[in-house]
């Protein structure tokens, strides 16, 4: 939830606002080389000399940083092209052999990679249609509250769980649904016995989307709770004075005034519809089986990381990231197309 | 607004005490689980009438969940502090675009990153080729600085009115005391949040210590949390067999959890009056 609030937050501005949200001027292209030969006359590289020379700090305070987005996020990047090769691990990446689009053609011939692709998919559905609105329902119930102590209470109690990580959630939740949890132990009273929910493949998609609302469900109120502070009380009152009951004033003025956030929000989702809770499916696979608990990023570790076939399993992550950007690009056009601000 | 009849507010207080029962009970359980002696049981909700820390005494006499403990008390205290500094420098450093040149197309190379991730493999053989693999940075140098959390701070510091700095600049303090002097003090919340992040992060970092750690001896709470009450490995194995029969395995297995837990619970109420009100509702309005 996190990630996708920020750019959420510059997409949420007016374009112009967005934009200088970055710090960027409207007025001047993105690349600072064409900018300089576009406006100022001075080479880039002698303002860039100069600017060192008056601003060391500034340059010392960029360079940490600079350095670790180079080697932890773009090393890696120039680090796919294994997804080529038969990567072996003793000959490394200069030595090991390179077989084209060998690795690519072996993802369609798996048995395996269809089905952690069916899940992944049924799994995205699923969190699409149900947890995906849930914050919406809630910030919309809690902002119907009139007291804000209580409004305030419940707040504090439904962004904890986002706190929680996915092994202590897992924990909690077979303490309740698992073998010898609560519920089995309460319907072993009724002389109903062995329910375990917690290890049922055929309950196992339900069971995450109830997992992911019940972990995220108050952390996702909180960029709601922001728009819905937007919109302006006039609208309100002159519903009401038009005699708009509390259901027409939602929806309304409080649904349309959520529309923008909610597009951003959509557009995000979209990016990871081939992303499904990694550590969540991890840590339950055990349990439930690889039939039901396969997705696209846990094959990937099982078959890689595990199993030793790195150049399969990279190709894997390689179409997942493309496939990803590809759909957030698209989502924004459309987005664009259809009259709402888009992302970026 | 006119007031709601007495249905509709019936109807609310139900649904309230709905919510709250779904989030908190599996609290309760495992907190009461965990204090409950040999013989008694706990069914749906009972309380036992009877309680005892041994479970707790017997794990933290033990050598294994003390020793996670430190490991992750550990990793979360320094990666936060490496995270928070270098967050901040590069969020200041890239608050002046117009006059750093360079600066813009660092803010792109970061952007870039939030679009396009490199994916799993590529990123354990980095790490691996660095030698990281069962050292402790490969828990916190992956994930030193977040993207988001940078721009959070860097439109955080975009907000300070520039006559601040500027006065001071013309005093004649360097850049790098407008940083410490005036940026920092005048960025408490924004940090404190961050600062919560980062460390909510560490803490409950799992899949990289599983990767990246393969001596168990090394290993944060969140595996050895799993071993023991996800996956269920003998606990009595690991501990103090002088504890075995006072105490239920099932008690320590939700000890465990409690412990895992209990950091977040203490630090979660001072942290969380800063992202109800201001800081990151300020940061996602832009």
């Amino acid at each position: 939830m996190s990630e996708p609030s920020s750019l959420q937050g510059q997409a949420h501005a007016e374009p112009a606002e967005a934009r200088a949200v970055l710090g960027q001027d409207p007025a001047t292209p993105p690349v600072p080389s064409a900018e300089a030969g576009a406006k100022q006359p001075a080479p880039f590289l002698r303002r860039l000399a100069n600017a060192i020379h008056h601003h060391p700090w500034m340059y010392a305070f960029i360079l940490p940083g600079l350095a670790f987005f180079v080697l932890f996020h773009y090393v890696p990047l120039l680090g796919n092209v294994i997804a080529f090769q038969d990567y072996s691990p003793y000959l490394g990446v200069i030595g090991s052999r390179w077989v084209g689009l060998q690795n690519f053609a072996a993802i369609f011939r798996d048995p395996e990679i269809i089905n952690a692709i069916t899940n992944t998919l049924i799994i995205s559905f699923l969190q699409l249609v149900f947890a995906f609105p849930a914050p919406i329902a809630l910030a919309i119930f809690l902002n119907s509250l009139l007291s804000e102590r209580i409004k305030r209470w419940i707040q504090t109690v439904v962004y904890l769980p986002h706190f929680l990580s996915w092994v202590i959630v897992i924990a909690l939740w077979q303490q309740v649904l698992g073998g010898a949890g609560s519920l089995a132990n309460g319907l072993s009273l009724l002389g109903i016995e062995n329910v375990n929910l917690m290890s049922d493949p055929s309950f196992f998609k339900v069971l995450v989307v109830l997992q992911v609302i019940w972990k995220d469900v108050g952390w996702g109120t909180i960029i709601f709770f922001a728009a819905i502070s937007t919109i302006s009380a006039e609208l309100y009152e002159s519903a009401a004075v038009d005699g708009a009951g509390s259901w027409r004033r939602i929806w309304h003025v409080t649904l349309p005034g959520l529309l923008p956030v909610t597009v951003m929000l959509l557009i995000l989702q979209l990016g990871n519809v081939l992303t499904v809770g990694f550590e969540q499916l991890l840590l339950q696979q055990p349990a439930v089986g690889a039939g039901a608990a396969q997705v696209i990023d846990t094959f990937v570790y099982y078959r890689g990381i595990a199993g030793g076939d790195w150049g399969v399993s990279t190709a894997v992550g390689l179409i997942k990231g493309v496939v990803g950007t590809v759909l957030v690009l698209g989502a924004n056009r459309l987005a664009k197309r259809l009259g709402t601000d888009g992302l970026f | 607004m006119e007031k709601p009849s007495a249905l509709v507010r019936i109807a609310k207080v139900v649904a309230i005490a709905i919510i709250v029962t779904l989030m908190l009970y599996p609290f309760a359980y495992v907190i009461l689980a965990s204090l409950t002696p040999p013989g008694e049981t706990l069914r749906f909700g009972l309380i036992p009438s009877d309680w005892t820390l041994d479970a707790y005494r017997s794990v933290l006499a033990g050598r294994i969940i003390p020793r996670a403990l430190m490991v992750s008390v550990g990793i979360t205290v320094v990666g936060t502090v490496l995270s928070v500094g270098f967050t901040t420098m590069l969020a200041f450093g890239l608050t002046r675009t117009k006059d750093i040149p360079g600066s813009k197309g660092v803010l792109y190379v970061v952007l870039f990153t939030m679009l396009f991730g490199a994916g799993l493999i590529p990123n354990f053989i980095l790490v691996k080729e660095l030698g990281l693999l069962n050292s402790y940075w490969s828990l916190i140098l992956p994930g030193l600085i977040s993207a988001f959390n940078m721009l959070v701070v860097r439109n955080f510091f975009m907000q300070i009115p520039a006559e601040l700095t500027d006065s001071a600049r013309i005093d004649g303090a360097s850049d790098r005391q407008v940083f410490v002097r005036i940026m920092l003090p005048l960025s408490k919340a924004v940090i404190a949040v961050i600062a919560l992040f980062y460390a909510v992060g560490y803490w409950n970092a799992f899949f990289n210590a599983l990767i990246y750690i393969q001596d168990t001896s090394k290993w944060p709470i969140q595996l050895v949390l799993n071993t023991y009450a996800v996956q269920g490995s003998p606990i009595s194995s690991i501990e103090n067999p002088n504890a075995a029969g006072s105490v239920t395995p099932h008690a320590i297995q939700m000890a465990i959890v409690v412990l895992a837990t209990l950091p977040i619970l203490c630090v979660y109420p001072f942290a969380q009056r800063f992202f109800t009100k201001g800081v990151l509702t300020g940061a996602i309005k832009g």
